[in-house]
């Protein structure tokens, strides 16, 4: 019988130097990519891949880790990227890294006090807190000039643009290695994190709060840090989304929609898994484009954009009640189980050889 | 004190639309646990069906019972393909499926019948009344009049009826519901169509004030503190709520507005239910949850 609990891992091969050498080409490639890819496809799609695989993780560690539902991501953005304008022009000496930084700690303190509701209530109530957070953060960069500078369109942008010690980041290169470098960095902090003491108590609180708070679980610290974390990363993702990908935002660029499309990335991608917000992001990234290029071809370019994008909207819909009913762990899940089907069914393939 | 009286007026007037929506709401959460949060979709796809199909020159009643139909029918596609997959799923994938839902409505509604702005004349004149020296708006007299009738419409179908009783007898427990004999899943699609019926008079009375357009699936946000208001699972509680909403509304963006630059409204009513949470999280009228560890 314990055969059917054995599975084959490996991709190609098996054990984990095959593992290492796989993980250390897909490094290499991602290293590479610049100098293999258009402008094009390192401006419009590998750029805003990453930072919303960035945005992605910072949600998942409050939604698919820590159980906390969240209408707010795009609020938290707004403030990210809203802070490392304001420290980029009124503090130039700080370098840009240092600045995204004190960018995510002001995102995670503003998360900090939004989720000082969660310590009363739970559930969906939690979505008016986060929901408060949005609505209030737009108010607040569009009334007070000094948020944006005075700029008579009411937009940021930097005033010296991208720009680390001296090197220059304005190049589609420099601006694919920023945001690379940050997503390496966060995501390796996060991995640590889940599995450290944090992370555990979060997945507690999230499986059954009660059992958690009984077994000696800080209830509340939980909470909080899952907010201030969870919303340093979406501020840093922010703020390179407004100056790493966009060069130029506004309030709309974190509204409502934008809150959305972060959680749709959770659900599909996988929640509680840190290469979900990939997936996810992957996917919602590719998926206007393929639809795109589908109906371009179908239909020889004679479609309206307005009903391309209520299709999109439609498809986007199906697809997330798809993923709830059908695989509440995403496409992380899937392609796992994908995998480890492909394992067994080897496994099973190579015992029959042998009893032959 | 006049233009004190005349903001409360048109605020709690205003409240009563909040109210019909937040209505919506509750229909659905105490019938089957679930925060639809696609309400806001489907009173845009109700008024939507109702004008496209007016504008084609259906008469009115026809058009409505069209519409009626096609929200009935829609009710009966949730409940078979959303409810029944994800039944004693946790209320957050509940959540996220009608998030998903909003989206797939909204997609057709505004696919088929396009997303440009459709004037909606119910036939009602909006000449100012004047009561002393206070002006009151024609208009937001007759939908509170509207808002007013369906609730009692509503508490006589839940109070004197079979069917109510039933509606009832789920809300309350569903599994008990189940063990003498209740259709549970006909229930919630009766409830689904209410739902639904009330969300096309909010949507034709919205849609009569500032046209019908995808704006409209946004009143969806305008529920959420009503309903924290309010409570969740009591009706009195969202026509309360509603009316707390629209007056404080009203009185901030006038009294408290300019000192903050004004335009608040988008944020008060949250910043209101955030401090209503505090004090009572269970709204007004809500049930008290009651949880030992």
């Amino acid at each position: 019988m314990s055969d059917i609990e054995l599975r084959l891992t490996g991709g190609i091969g098996e054990g984990a130097s095959t593992r290492t050498l796989v993980g250390i080409a897909a490094a290499a490639l991602i290293v590479a990519l610049p100098f293999l890819a258009t402008e094009y496809w390192i401006n419009a799609i590998a750029v805003p891949f990453l930072i919303l695989s960035l945005a992605g993780l910072g949600l998942n560690l409050l939604t698919g880790y820590a159980g906390q539902i969240s209408l707010g991501a795009g609020a938290f953005m707004m403030v990210g990227a809203y802070a490392a304008f304001a420290f980029q022009l009124r503090l130039p000496e700080l370098p840009l890294p240092l600045a995204l930084i004190a960018a995510g700690i002001v995102a995670g303190a503003v998360g900090f006090a939004f989720g000082f509701p969660s310590t009363r209530i739970k559930g969906f109530y939690l979505i008016v807190s986060t929901l408060a957070a949005q609505f209030f953060f737009e108010w607040l960069f569009l009334k007070f000039p000094w948020f944006y500078n005075g700029d008579p369109s009411a937009t940021i942008s930097l005033p010296a643009g991208l720009s680390v010690f001296g090197i220059d980041l304005n190049s589609p290169h420099g601006r694919y290695y920023l945001t690379l470098a940050s997503v390496a960095v966060l995501t390796w902090l996060s991995y640590n994190l889940v599995r450290s003491q944090p992370g555990r108590n979060w997945m507690a609180l999230r499986d059954m709060d009660t059992a958690a708070a009984v077994i000696g679980v800080p209830i509340l610290r939980a909470k909080l840090q899952a907010f201030a974390v969870s919303s340093f990363i979406l501020g840093i993702a922010g703020a390179l989304w407004a100056f790493a990908y966009l060069g130029s935002a506004s309030v709309q660029s974190f509204g409502l929609t934008r809150s959305y499309q972060i959680l749709f990335i959770i659900i599909i991608g996988g929640m509680g898994t840190i290469r979900g917000a990939y997936f996810g992001a992957a996917f919602v990234s590719l998926l206007p484009l393929a639809l795109d290029w589908l109906f371009q071809r179908l239909l020889g370019g004679h479609v309206d954009a307005g009903l391309l994008q209520n299709i999109q909207k439609v498809i986007f819909g199906v697809l997330i009640l798809w993923f709830l009913i059908k695989e509440p762990e995403g496409l992380a899940r899937l392609l796992q189980r994908q995998r480890g089907d492909l394992g067994n069914r080897r496994l099973a393939r190579l015992k029959i050889r042998r009893q032959t | 004190m006049n233009m004190f009286l005349e903001t409360l007026i048109g605020g709690l007037l205003a409240g009563t639309m909040y109210s019909l929506v937040a209505i919506g709401f509750v229909l659905i959460y105490k019938a089957s646990g679930v925060f639809n949060y696609a309400q806001g979709s489907i009173l845009l796809f109700a008024a939507l069906t109702f004008v496209s199909l007016t504008d084609q020159g259906v008469p009115v009643l026809v058009a409505l019972a069209i519409t009626v139909v096609v929200l009935a029918l829609m009710a009966v596609g949730i409940e078979r393909l959303i409810l029944r997959p994800l039944v004693n799923r946790s209320p957050m994938t509940l959540f996220m499926a009608t998030l998903g839902l909003a989206y797939i409505v909204e997609g057709t509604a505004q696919g088929l019948m396009g997303s440009q702005v459709r004037a909606l004349d119910l036939g009602i004149e909006d000449l100012p009344i004047f009561l002393g020296d206070i002006m009151i708006s024609q208009f937001d007299l007759t939908a509170a009049a509207v808002a007013l009738v369906l609730v009692v419409a509503l508490s006589l179908l839940f109070n004197k009826t079979r069917l109510g009783v039933e509606l009832r007898g789920v809300a309350d427990d569903t599994r008990a519901a189940l063990s003498i004999g209740i259709d549970v899943n006909r229930i919630w699609q009766i409830v689904w169509t209410i739902a639904g019926l009330v969300g096309l008079v909010a949507g034709l009375l919205w849609g009569a004030r500032q046209g019908v357009q995808f704006s409209l699936s946004l009143v969806v946000l305008k529920a959420l503190p009503v309903l924290i208001i309010g409570g969740f699972t009591s009706i009195a509680g969202a026509i309360v709520g509603g009316l707390v909403v629209g007056a404080t509304e009203s009185l901030a963006e006038t009294y408290i507005g300019p000192f903050l630059g004004g335009g608040i409204t988008p944020w008060f009513a949250y910043a209101l239910a955030l401090a209503f949470l505090f004090i009572r999280p269970a709204g007004l009228f809500g049930e008290q949850k009651i949880e030992r560890v």
